[in-house]
């Protein structure tokens, strides 16, 4: 009998209902509305003082809202407290109970609940042994790397059975090696168990490889959430696509007949498309470089990123472009030289009217 | 120089301790004319009082350590927690007792002591004026030795809670689902022994030599009993002294012993430990 054999209770429904925060003038929270379906990972991104660990409190209760409501499965659990609410959180780093073994560590929530110790002990071993720290049970924290640390964080998050599991940056503080791994194992846990969750990141890499969704926050508000393909070919706002990837912003003429004109390449636009001039948004890799004696470009500088290069642009009317080129292409293109820069056949996004964002 | 330099720095802070010890010893054991003996400290414990003053001496030091914890953890705690713009002034006022000397605090106390009665006879707080100052185990002396301890403890106790993420760890027992007062006993005390014990010892030490307010208050804990006894026997007071200055240095190896302890596994017998100070472990 394994704690995976036994009834998990999981698949919550999390509904964030006009969520409101501020700390004195600072607002953190701008009426925030989000819905996380059943065992699904979302992911809340964006920059720092964004509000995103402020809703990550309010969901764990360690903050109260001044409006608004978190509905877990159609329950209000804003007026719960933390000790009494159906959530876990696995911390940034450093939570761990520095005078408490591995095992004693997962079992602490054990504890508070009155489990037996034969049975919390057992509970505790299993917990290890599925997040892969079997026999390390009688470790103090100071014993364990980093990595090791949040496992077992994350095994002391997952005692008590929670609907919801919230997740606080809790890979920042690793090397990028160990970060890799556990992003994966992290996400192979969740999914085996199906349980609702939240984690909050600043970086994108990590919120696009694990979340079936993203929410992007910006000044306490959502931009966007939708799934990782959605948000870096189809951002809804500016800000979404400065912040997710690379995005060149190149002045074009919309022609009113819902093409666009770009680098002298005629592109459907994707979405309201109007007339006149507009800006439009391009990703590095649908851009082509070409070099060519005449070419209106000037290579300013390149960067090698392993199977592709990015060369830096600077076009003769002052726009600057990054495009991705393959790296075995890229040897011709050296700073200086003059190229010619045309976006690929593809949809294109246009910037909101007044382009800056 | 340098070379030399520590060692002569040493040996001077060694004459320096080791010589008034040494002359408390010989003083104490070498009675003229009835050469070495140990006559001096098996008189001791049959001394008239001795007994009697050393027990409330360590009943006061008990009870002051408790409440002094009591009211300097929960505030500490709560001033990190939840209203870090208060810590200075928790600061100025646990330091100030420093600045008040004990015969100017003595003094206050005896004010209002003397005041109560006169004011209070017709109410129930006159018992309470009494009550405290009832010799067998004057309460009072432990508030004003409270009050004089603040200033150590909550030193130790601030440097104590520097060292740990108080947040952190409360956050984390309570998402386990410990109540608050559960998280602080269950998650945040363990992690401060080392500072309590600290704390404890620092106040048991004050106590225990604490002379002015007991003497100008005219109640008889061990350091105003050994100055009584010198009067009357000088060697037996000197070998008093040197006695509770052992005692004193016993406690302190013992505390120091039990706080080097915390880190260190409870059974390690499945694995190779690594060292404690080796930190993290690698992957």
């Amino acid at each position: 009998m394994t704690v995976l054999d036994q009834p998990v209770r999981t698949g919550a429904a999390l509904s964030i209902r006009g969520l409101r925060r501020s700390f004195g003038s600072a607002v953190a929270l701008d009426g925030l509305d989000l819905d996380v379906a059943p065992g699904e990972l979302l992911a809340l991104l964006g920059p720092s003082g964004c509000g995103k660990t402020t809703a990550l409190r309010v969901l764990g209760g360690f903050e109260k809202p001044d409006e608004g409501q978190v509905l877990l499965d159609g329950e209000d659990i804003v007026p719960v407290a933390a000790e009494r609410r159906d959530t876990a959180m696995v911390f940034q780093s450093y939570s761990l109970f520095p005078h408490l073994t591995a095992a004693d560590n997962v079992a602490f929530g054990l504890r508070m609940r009155k489990v037996r110790t034969a049975e919390r002990r057992a509970r505790a071993a299993e917990l290890l042994e599925l997040v892969g720290l079997a026999g390390h049970g009688d470790r103090f924290p100071h014993q364990l790397s980093g990595g090791q640390q949040q496992r077992v964080a994350l095994a002391r998050a997952l005692a008590l059975r929670p609907r919801l599991l919230l997740l606080d940056e809790p890979l920042s503080a690793l090397d990028a090696r160990v970060r890799l791994t556990l992003r994966e194992e992290i996400r192979r846990l969740q999914l085996e168990l199906g349980i609702t969750t939240v984690f909050v990141t600043h970086d994108q890499e990590e919120a696009l490889s694990m979340a079936d969704r993203v929410a992007v926050m910006n000044g306490g508000r959502l931009e966007q959430c939708a799934s990782p393909t959605e948000l870096y070919e189809r951002p809804a706002t500016d800000f979404v696509a400065e912040f997710i990837g690379t995005m060149n912003r190149i002045p074009g003429r919309a022609d009113g007949d819902g093409t666009v004109d770009v680098l002298g390449v005629r592109l459907p636009v994707e979405g309201p498309a109007g007339s006149g001039p507009v800006t439009a948004l391009v990703r590095p890799e649908a851009l082509e470089i070409e070099a060519a004696d005449g070419g209106t470009g000037r290579i300013v500088a390149t960067a090698f990123h392993g199977p592709t290069t990015r060369v830096r642009v600077a076009l003769a009317d002052g726009t600057d472009v990054k495009a991705d080129v393959p790296t075995h292409a890229a040897a011709a293109l050296t700073p200086g030289t003059a190229v010619t820069v045309r976006p690929r056949q593809r949809p294109v996004v246009l910037a909101a009217a007044g382009g800056a964002r | 120089m340098a070379r030399l330099g520590r060692p002569l720095v040493l040996l001077l802070a060694g004459i320096y301790f080791l010589v008034p010890l040494l002359a408390s010893t010989v003083f104490t054991v070498n009675i003229p004319g009835q050469g070495v003996t140990l006559s001096s400290y098996t008189r001791i414990f049959t001394a008239p009082g001795f007994t009697g003053s050393l027990l409330l001496s360590l009943g006061l030091a008990a009870a002051t350590v408790a409440l002094v914890l009591l009211i300097t953890v929960p505030a500490a705690v709560a001033a990190r927690l939840s209203a870090p713009r208060l810590r200075p002034v928790l600061e100025v006022v646990c330091t100030l007792p420093l600045v008040v000397p004990p015969v100017a605090l003595t003094a206050g106390l005896g004010t209002v002591l003397r005041w109560g009665p006169e004011k209070l006879s017709t109410t129930p707080l006159y018992q309470t004026f009494v009550a405290v100052q009832n010799p067998d185990f004057p309460l009072v002396l432990v508030l004003a030795y409270a009050v004089m301890a603040l200033p150590f403890v909550y030193r130790a106790l601030d440097a104590g809670l520097r060292s740990v993420d108080v947040r952190t760890l409360v956050e984390a027992a309570r998402d386990c689902g410990a109540s608050w007062p559960r998280a602080l006993v269950s998650a945040v005390l363990p992690n401060l022994r080392g500072t309590l014990l600290n704390a404890s010892f620092l106040t048991l030490a004050l106590v225990l030599g604490e002379f002015t307010v007991a003497s100008l208050l005219g109640f008889r804990p061990f350091a105003v009993w050994m100055v009584q006894a010198s009067g009357s026997d000088a060697r037996l007071s000197v070998a008093v002294s040197l006695l509770s200055l052992l005692l004193t240095w016993v406690l302190l190896l013992a505390l120091t012993t039990v706080g080097n302890r915390r880190r260190t596994p409870r059974s390690s017998r499945t694995f190779e430990v690594p060292a404690a100070s080796q930190g993290k472990t690698s992957r």
